[in-house]
């Protein structure tokens, strides 16, 4: 076949098949050499990608810390979100900054408390009246539960002598099989 | 047609009043001729609301630009489906909505009512139509009349906003407000029980499908608004602690307590001024829901513009719960139990558990959501109360609730013994311990997710055993098929198994949550070719290539498409699309910030999430943030099984009444007839 100008129907097929796949790279409505038709229809304009914004420590950082576009979102979580927001950028690369600095993670947050006040924190400290928030649920559930425990061993204790005094035989746990069987009953009974 | 719908609000604001006037007034004097205009008032209530409703639908359709809520919340080139579910995206509109509802709701309970109940018709049709008239003058007298008019008419209106442009908002806000709006219904039968001083068993019997159908309405929207929320929202997430997910999801937690503790009240006379304080809790709920939602008083993304609105429903949840527990209040000696429990090791005391853990959850909700205003007015300084904070209070409580939720199917009616104890945990224990010991092998240490899945087994454990020994009777007693002997257990018995399949909905969400704690990302600067590679929890690696950039105009929108292609360990699965939208009226002009389109491709493992940040300098090279969420299909699928469990649950029919008898817990009491 070498030399020759005539295709086989193979060699046609993966001809096509491969202008297809060159044809990626062009894809329909593309702007030529990489440059978008529209860029203002792309959103904000974004900046590279750097090591920093995939960093754990910073992003653990970050979703510490509130953003403050009002969203009710961490900083992480905002500036990788719909990529809108005019805040969190700003404050990630305060957050890279400080951390570049050398300053470590409770410091960094500890600065943003500073400057912008303890709403910043995602999670109140646990200390002073924030107790309440942490533990009142707990210990509230804790105490009823105790009470109950209390009310339901006395309403026990006093259920049990009437029963026997009456002669009442403490029934044994109905098990599916009885109820499958008073269900039986009743339907014959019914029939 | 807004004349009309402006004149029908009027009409129905003095039917709601005078509907609630005569129906007390004829139900405390007896007075049939007043109970019988209070019905009518209903019904005509119903029909002025719904022809507002179609007024406003009228004007949204005719792009009647001239009224203002037309001309906020739709535009020439919005879809047709959007168009329609504009009725719900404004303040406005969500009233007229919830007003509307309400009223055919109330109607609804007027007819279908069975005649045993018919006595507490006359107050369920005056609170009902109280409920009604207050929202109705919120509309009118709040500055919210959804027909108001510009002094201009607009060439376009401004469109939906893009978030909403979602099939999932289509569904979601009816749903949670069907939910929502139906609690009044049991409300109202609560009230109506507490005024004539009916209080025995019947009232719980009339009002128990309600509250099934508003759990189910309610749960439904809450997953809808979860999907919304995971495919448009971008984050990567389903649920954020944010207020007004907090708000929907309180009146469910007091709700699932209520389906709980009902049981007992309907077995053993107990537990009654605890039931009714669930039925007006969740109802203030709601109001209070509905308070935040449309206050601006807690910042959320869910919520409406801050307005007025929001003080006419503080002062109505204000004097609407003091009335009604004042009158709770005044029938508490009629309310008194008719038994003691006679075992901690109890059915019974297993459902005040949970009953307590439900209402501690939603206590702890509630407090946390509403914590920034007391912290402000205790401390003076405002905080935030973020996931972390929910997550650190409600994590261990859940898991608690899990446990309950597999401990209390395992314990007898009044008093369970040793030996029965034995038999009944052996099983879900041993299911406990097999699939922690899965777990530690397979290398999971994360606390939480392990307690979550261990715990899962354990609640399936309890669920297949109270199957199998179920169908293993019928197979013995009547000779059936195991797969017949299964669908007549479950269809005999709907309550019970209806039951045990939304307990098994619940093990499958908290699986599904327990995978959020493998979530994985990572954020790539991609030109046309390059690729990003991410590992998943799985150990499989992911591979992003970027295709390149395309963009084009749609009907309503200038998208700009980024596209992936994907392989997973070297085979290709699939390309992927994420898109940047830009939403435009009819003349081009920019309506909304560009909003994010998600690309996601899901299967029972994980799910890829792919979002386009931006492009660099106006270039086909992309920022793209990649997510593996593992498990995330489960929470859908978790949803459905607890929504079908539900639609069980509330299935009529189930047998001959004898037998329905004998499963809503008299076999209990014929045993005992028999023993004795």
């Amino acid at each position: 076949m070498a030399g020759s100008t005539d295709w086989t129907r193979r060699e046609f097929l993966a001809g096509g098949v491969g202008v297809l796949l060159s044809a990626q790279d062009t894809l329909p409505e593309a702007g030529p050499a990489g440059k978008l038709w529209d860029p203002g229809r792309a959103g904000r304009p974004v900046e590279p990608t750097t090591a920093a914004d995939n960093d754990a420590a910073i992003q653990a950082i970050e979703k510490r810390l509130r953003c403050t576009c009002g969203c009710g979102l961490d900083i992480y979580t905002c500036r990788t979100t719909d990529f809108t927001c005019p805040a969190s950028p700003g404050l990630h690369r305060n957050v890279v900054a400080l951390a570049a600095a050398g300053m470590t993670g409770e410091e960094i947050v500890a600065d943003f408390v500073r400057q912008h006040g303890i709403e910043m924190l995602m999670a109140p400290p646990a200390r002073g009246f924030n107790l309440t928030a942490y533990f009142l649920p707990g210990l509230a559930i804790l105490g009823v539960g105790i009470a109950l425990v209390i009310v339901i061993s006395r309403w026990a204790r006093r259920a049990r002598p009437v029963e026997t005094g009456a002669g009442a035989a403490v029934l044994p746990p109905t098990t599916a099989g009885e109820l499958e069987q008073l269900r039986h009953e009743l339907e014959q009974f019914r029939a | 047609m807004t004349l009309l719908g402006g004149l029908a609000l009027w009409v129905a604001c003095l039917l709601g009043v005078w509907g609630a006037l005569t129906g007390l007034l004829g139900a405390a004097r007896g007075r049939a001729d007043l109970i019988a205009s209070s019905r009518h008032a209903v019904f005509a209530l119903c029909g002025a609301l719904l022809v507002a409703v179609v007024a406003l639908e009228v004007a949204l359709f005719r792009h009647d630009f001239n009224v203002e809520y037309v001309a906020a919340y739709t535009s020439r080139n919005l879809p047709t489906f959007y168009t329609w579910s504009a009725l719900y995206a404004g303040q406005k509109g969500s009233l007229l909505f919830w007003a509307a509802v309400l009223s055919v709701f109330a109607a609804v309970a007027q007819v279908v009512t069975a005649p045993r109940h018919r006595v507490y018709l006359p107050y369920v049709g005056a609170i009902t139509s109280l409920v009604i008239a207050f929202f109705v003058s919120v509309m009118l007298f709040g500055g919210a009349n959804p027909f108001e008019r510009l002094a201009f008419t607009p060439l376009d209106g401004r469109g939906l906003n893009p978030q909403l442009q979602n099939p999932g908002m289509v569904f979601h806000p009816p749903m949670l407000y069907l939910g929502y709006i139906s609690i009044t219904i049991p409300f109202a039968f609560a009230m109506a029980a507490l005024l004539s001083r009916r209080l025995e068993v019947d009232w719980l019997v009339a009002i128990r499908k309600w509250t099934l159908l508003s759990w189910l309405f309610l749960s439904i929207g809450i997953c809808l608004g979860m999907w919304w929320a995971y495919v448009e929202l971008g984050w990567g997430g389903y649920w954020a602690w944010d207020p007004v997910e907090n708000a929907s999801f309180l009146p469910w937690l007091t709700m699932t307590a209520f389906l709980h503790s009902v049981m007992i009240q309907e077995k053993r006379g107990m537990l009654k001024k605890w039931n009714l304080l669930l039925i007006i809790g969740s109802w203030l709920l709601s109001i209070f829901g509905t308070f935040l939602t449309r206050s601006g008083v807690i910042a959320s993304v869910h919520s409406f513009t801050q307005s007025n609105v929001g003080y006419f429903f503080l002062g109505f949840l204000a004097i609407a719960g003091a009335l009604s527990l004042w009158v709770y209040a005044r029938r508490l000696p009629d309310l008194t139990a008719e038994s003691t429990l006679e075992s901690i090791v109890s059915r019974e005391a297993s459902f005040m558990f949970n009953n307590l853990l439900l209402v501690g959850i939603a206590f702890s909700i509630l407090l946390g959501t509403v914590y920034p205003i007391l912290s402000e007015w205790a401390t003076g300084t405002k905080v935030t109360m973020g996931p972390p904070a929910f997550n650190r209070v409600n994590i261990p409580l859940g898991l608690l609730l899990l446990l309950l939720t597999g401990i209390g199917p395992l314990i007898a009616w009044r008093r369970s013994s040793l030996p029965n104890l034995r038999r009944q945990f052996a099983a879900p224990t041993a299911s406990f311990i097999l699939a922690a010991l899965v777990l530690l092998v397979a290398g999971m240490r994360d606390p939480y997710p392990l307690v979550a899945l261990s715990l899962g087994g354990f609640v399936l454990g309890t669920v297949v055993q109270e199957f199998a020994r179920g169908v293993a009777a019928r197979h013995r007693q009547y000779g059936e098929g195991w797969w017949l002997a299964f669908g007549r257990l479950i269809a005999r018995n709907r309550r019970r198994y209806g039951g045990y399949i939304v307990h098994v909905g619940i093990v499958v969400l908290f699986i599904a949550f327990a995978g959020l704690a493998f979530k994985t990302e990572t954020e790539a600067t991609l030109r046309p070719g390059e690729s990003a590679t991410l590992r998943s929890p799985y150990g499989w690696t992911y591979t992003f290539t970027h295709l390149g950039i395309s963009q084009y105009d749609a009907l309503n929108r200038q998208v700009t498409a980024g596209t992936v292609d994907v392989t997973r360990d070297g085979r290709r699965i699939g390309v992927l699309s994420t898109e940047k939208r830009q939403h435009v009226d009819s003349r081009g002009q920019p309506t909304f910030q560009p909003s994010t389109e998600v690309g996601i491709r899901s299967d029972a493992r994980e799910d890829l999430y792919i979002v386009l940040a931006g492009v660099v300098n106006g270039t086909e090279q992309a920022v793209y943030r990649f997510t593996i969420n593992p498990l995330v299909w489960w929470v859908w699928f978790g949803g459905l099984i607890v929504v079908f469990g539900g639609l069980v649950v509330m299935w009529p029919g189930g047998g001959a009444p004898a037998v329905r008898r004998a499963q809503a817990g008299y076999a209990v009491k014929l045993v005992a007839k028999a023993v004795g």
